[in-house]
């Protein structure tokens, strides 16, 4: 089916299903494993989950924009965003190379 | 940090399981995650941020050793959107 969302609701409901904790403990470690992810990502900059793929922060340089309503030129301030590089594993199995029937085009 | 050093941290900070438990979680985690993407479907996660499939119209190619055009099949690409939160605590300072 086309259109659904995962959450952390269902992950919390995977690791319940998979290992014999409380929902609630379940949800409080996705929570977690989330929270350890941001928390290394703004210590150190990297996390690499193989077969996954790596998140990474780049900095971004100051930039002149505009303030599309008025036309007005703002500077932007450098600042730092993350970005996601996903393995080819993941790739793979998005298209259908590993596991499961390739997904028809939408 | 990698899946092994998360896998050590979340083991610290609960002494109360084992550690094959929150190996298996850890996996679980992301393999639920890969066969949402799989099917098309969005992963949403509320302060982390959001992982989607984009698709890509197949396009001819060139290598770029040879010359020789190929054909480059259509395909999906996973991409993530990084949360509110978690962009804010990036930049703090």
């Amino acid at each position: 089916m086309k259109g659904r969302t995962l959450t952390r609701a269902d992950l919390a409901e995977a690791v319940y299903q998979e290992v014999g904790l409380s929902r609630s403990e379940s949800a409080e470690l996705v929570d977690s494993i989330l929270l350890e992810i941001g928390e290394s990502l703004v210590a150190e900059g990297v996390v690499k989950i193989s077969s996954f793929g790596t998140f990474s922060v780049r900095p971004k340089g100051q930039r002149v924009g505009r303030n599309p309503k008025t036309g007005e030129e703002v500077p932007i301030m450098p600042r730092k965003v993350l970005v996601f590089r996903p393995s080819q594993v993941l790739k793979d199995r998005i298209n259908g190379e590993t596991s499961g029937a390739p997904e028809e085009e939408d | 940090m990698t899946k092994s050093d998360l896998i050590k941290r979340l083991a610290e900070a609960n002494p109360h399981l084992q550690l094959r438990h929150i190996e298996r979680i850890v996996a679980t985690i992301f393999e639920e995650m890969t066969q949402a993407l799989a099917r098309g479907d969005r992963v949403e996660l509320r302060g982390f941020g959001a992982f989607s499939v984009r698709h890509r119209s197949a396009r001819t190619g060139r290598n770029p050793r040879t010359g020789e055009e190929v054909q480059v099949p259509d395909k999906a690409v996973p991409y993530f959107k990084t949360g509110k939160e978690l962009r804010e605590r990036l930049n703090v300072d």
